[in-house]
C-alpha cells in the first residue's frame, strides 16, 4: 500500500515538474538525452577507485536543478530510495579489498572503502541525471527523442501507451488493495490466495479495457501514431546546450578538476 | 534484481545496450507484422498492469516475509514471447526513468536479465514445452515453476556475470555466485506458484485468452535464427567499435597489468574451472578481450589496479590531501553555481 502510493506520488510529482517552462524544458529533447548520455558514460567511465575526479561532475546537476527549478528533494528521495541496492553491493569491497590505499596521518584508509566511496559516487551522479532528464524534459517528449534517434516505432508507442496506462492501473490497484484492507480487520499483509484472486480479477478487467481501448482507437482511426504536445526543432542553441556540456565532461573526464583546486589550494599554504 | 549504473563498467554496459536494443528492433518487427493489432492496446495495458501488480506485496506462506510478482513469465504466456519482451523492457525503461530502479546505462542488462531471458529462454524452451497447448492445473504448475525458477536463476547469473566483467565491485565471481543464485532459487519458486495461480484463474473465467495454438514447430525455428544473427551482429558492431576505442586507447587495467607484470596478458591458471570457461569463451567470444576472472586472477588484476590507482592518485599524504582539499572546492564551487543560477532565474 505505502509503496503503491509513493509510486503514484513520484510519477505524478515528476509529470508536474516537466510541464514547466525554463529554458532548459525548451530544449529540444535529442539534446538532452544525448547530454545525459554522454554525463553518465564519462561518470561510469572511471577506474574503480576514483573518487576525487567524479566530485567536479556535481556542476551538472547542481546547475539543471537550479536552472530547470527542481527542488533538491525530489532527487535526494530517490537517491535514498536507490542507494542501498548500489550499497549492498559495495559494501563488500571494504571487506574483499584490504590493501591501504590512502594515508592521513595516523589515519588509514583501505582500498576498499575508497571503491565503496566511488560506487557511493557513481550511485548518487547517475541517478539524478536520469531523474533530471525526465523532470526537465517529461516521459512523452523522451520517447519522441529515443525514436527519432533510432528507437523503433512499435516501441516508442508501446512506451506512451504503457505510460498513459500506467496511472489509471496504478489508480486501480491501489483501489482493490485498499479495499481489502479496510476488509480485513487491520491485517497488513495478504495471503497468496487473496492476492492471486486480487490480481487475477484486476488482470480480467486490464484485459477487457485493452479490448474497449482497441475498439475505440479503431472507431477513430488509429494510424500507429501518438502525436506529441509540442513538435521540437533542433536549433543553434540546441547544439550548444550539447557540445557545452558534453566538451565540459570530456574536459573533467581528462583532466582531474578536483586535485588541480587541490593543488592550488595546498600550494598557497605551504 | 536491477542493475545499478554504479557497478557497471561502459564496456559491459554497451554491449548489453547494443544485444537488447538489437533485440527490440527485432521484436518491433515481428510483432508489426503480425495480423493481430489487438495486441497494440493489450501490450501497452498489460504493461502498466505489471507496473501495478508490482506494487502489491503478499506474505509467502511460512517465511514472515512478503513478496510480489515480477510477471515477466505472465507476460510471456498471455502475449507470447515477441510482445511479451517488448512490454517488459518497456516497464524497465519507465522504471528506470522515473523511479531510478536500475540506471540509464544498465537499462540494456536488465531488459536482458529480466525481459529476454523469461520471455525468450524459459518461456519458449521450458514453459511452452512442458505446458502444451491445453495444460491440467498441476501440469500449469509444474511448467511455471520450473519456466520461473529456471528464468531468474539465468537472470541472476546474468547479473553477476555482468557486475563481475565490470570490475567495479570486488565481490569475488564465486562468492557473489553463492549470494545471488540461492535467494532466486526461492523467489522464482514463488514467481512460478503465483503465476500459475493467477493463469489457472484467469483461464476459468476467460478460456479465450489463452493464446491459440497457431506456432508450428516450422514456425518458432525461423525466428529464433533470425535472433541468433541479429544477436551475431549486434555483438560483432559493439566489439568492433569497442575494439578500436580500446586499441585506440589500451584499457586502464591492461595497461597497469603491462606495468606491473611486463607482459600484456596475465599468464592464465592450468587447473580448476578457468581453462574450460575460458576455452567456452573462446569458442563463443562476444567479447574476447574481457576475459573472465579465474580463481586466482581477481586478486592480481586488483594488485595491479591498486598500484596504478595509488602511484597516480594518494601515493603520500601531500596528494592525499590535495585531492580532498579540491574536492571541497569544487563541491563548494558547483553549489555555488546552483546558488547564483537559482538567484536569478528570469535570465535564463
Amino acid at each position: 500500500m505505502a509503496r503503491i502510493d509513493a509510486a503514484s506520488l513520484d510519477i505524478t510529482q515528476l509529470d508536474r515538474l516537466a510541464l514547466g517552462d525554463t529554458f532548459l524544458h525548451r530544449l529540444d529533447p535529442r539534446a538532452k538525452v544525448l547530454v545525459t548520455a554522454v554525463f553518465i558514460i564519462a561518470v561510469v567511465s572511471y577506474g574503480k577507485y576514483e573518487v576525487t575526479a567524479l566530485v567536479p561532475f556535481v556542476l551538472y546537476p547542481a546547475v539543471m536543478l537550479a536552472q530547470g527549478r527542481i527542488p533538491f528533494r525530489v532527487i535526494a528521495r530517490k537517491a535514498v530510495f536507490v542507494l542501498p541496492f548500489a550499497l549492498a553491493i559495495g559494501i563488500f569491497n571494504p571487506f574483499f579489498d584490504r590493501e591501504i590505499l590512502v594515508r592521513l596521518g595516523p589515519l588509514s584508509i583501505n582500498a576498499g572503502w575508497v571503491s565503496c566511496a566511488a560506487i557511493v559516487a557513481r550511485s548518487l551522479l547517475t541517478v539524478a541525471a536520469a531523474i533530471i532528464l525526465v523532470a526537465v524534459t517529461g516521459f512523452p517528449s523522451v520517447c519522441w527523442a529515443l525514436e527519432r534517434l533510432g528507437m523503433p516505432r512499435t516501441f516508442a508507442v508501446q512506451l506512451l501507451f504503457l505510460y498513459r496506462y500506467i496511472f489509471v492501473l496504478v489508480e486501480e490497484g491501489r483501489n482493490a488493495s485498499r479495499a481489502r484492507e479496510l476488509r480485513s480487520a487491520g491485517k497488513r499483509t495478504m495471503g497468496m490466495s487473496t492476492f492471486v484472486s486480487l490480481i487475477g480479477h484486476l488482470l480480467l478487467r486490464t484485459w477487457e479495457r485493452a479490448e474497449r481501448i482497441h475498439r475505440a482507437m479503431l472507431a477513430r482511426g488509429f494510424t500507429g501514431e501518438f502525436h506529441a504536445r509540442r513538435e521540437f526543432r533542433f536549433t543553434g542553441t540546441d547544439l550548444l546546450f550539447l557540445l557545452g556540456w558534453s566538451s565540459l565532461f570530456m574536459v573533467m573526464r581528462y583532466w582531474n578538476v578536483s586535485r588541480i583546486f587541490g593543488n592550488l589550494v595546498t600550494g598557497i599554504f605551504r | 534484481m536491477h542493475m545499478a549504473d554504479a557497478l557497471l563498467s561502459p564496456a559491459v554496459g554497451g554491449t548489453m545496450w547494443a544485444v537488447s536494443a538489437g533485440a527490440i528492433a527485432y521484436c518491433s518487427v515481428k510483432v508489426r507484422a503480425e495480423i493481430d493489432d489487438r495486441k497494440v492496446p493489450l501490450m501497452g495495458v498489460l504493461g502498466a498492469f505489471i507496473f501495478a501488480a508490482q506494487m502489491i506485496n503478499f506474505s509467502i506462506p511460512g517465511t514472515g516475509s512478503s513478496g510480489h510478482l515480477g510477471g515477466g513469465l505472465l507476460l510471456a504466456v498471455l502475449l507470447g514471447p515477441q510482445a511479451a519482451f517488448l512490454a517488459i523492457a518497456s516497464v524497465l525503461v519507465v522504471q528506470a526513468l522515473f523511479f531510478a530502479d536500475g540506471g540509464l546505462l544498465s537499462l540494456g542488462c536488465n531488459i536482458f536479465n529480466l525481459g529476454f531471458l523469461p520471455a525468450f529462454v524459459a518461456y519458449p524452451l521450458i514453459y511452452k514445452k512442458i505446458a502444451g497447448t491445453r495444460p491440467g492445473k498441476i501440469r500449469l504448475t509444474v511448467a511455471a515453476v520450473t519456466a520461473a525458477v529456471v528464468g531468474l536463476q539465468l537472470g541472476a547469473f546474468g547479473v553477476v556475470l555482468e557486475t563481475t566483467l565490470s570490475g567495479i565491485s570486488s565481490l569475488p565471481f564465486e562468492t557473489f555466485l553463492y549470494l545471488m543464485q540461492p535467494i532466486h532459487l526461492a523467489i522464482g519458486i514463488v514467481e512460478g506458484l503465483v503465476t500459475a495461480a493467477v493463469l489457472s484463474f484467469v483461464y476459468q473465467a476467460r478460456p479465450d485468452m489463452l493464446p491459440a495454438p497457431a506456432a508450428s514447430p516450422r514456425h518458432t525455428l525461423r525466428p529464433a535464427r533470425a535472433m541468433l544473427l541479429v544477436f551475431l551482429s549486434a555483438a560483432l558492431l559493439t566489439s568492433g567499435v569497442l575494439s578500436w576505442y580500446a586499441s585506440a586507447r589500451p584499457d586502464g587495467l591492461e595497461w597497469a597489468i603491462a606495468k606491473v607484470t611486463g607482459q600484456e596478458q596475465l599468464a592464465e591458471p592450468r587447473s580448476g574451472i578457468f581453462p574450460t570457461l575460458a576455452s567456452l569463451q573462446r569458442k563463443t567470444s562476444f567479447f574476447p578481450d574481457y576475459s573472465l576472472p579465474g580463481p586466482d586472477r581477481p586478486a592480481t588484476h586488483e594488485a595491479a589496479e591498486r598500484g596504478a590507482a595509488a602511484s597516480a592518485s594518494a601515493a603520500d599524504l601531500g596528494t592525499s590531501v590535495a585531492g580532498i582539499a579540491g574536492s571541497l572546492v569544487t563541491l563548494i564551487l558547483a553549489s555555488l553555481a546552483a546558488f547564483l543560477l537559482r538567484k536569478r532565474p528570469g535570465t535564463a
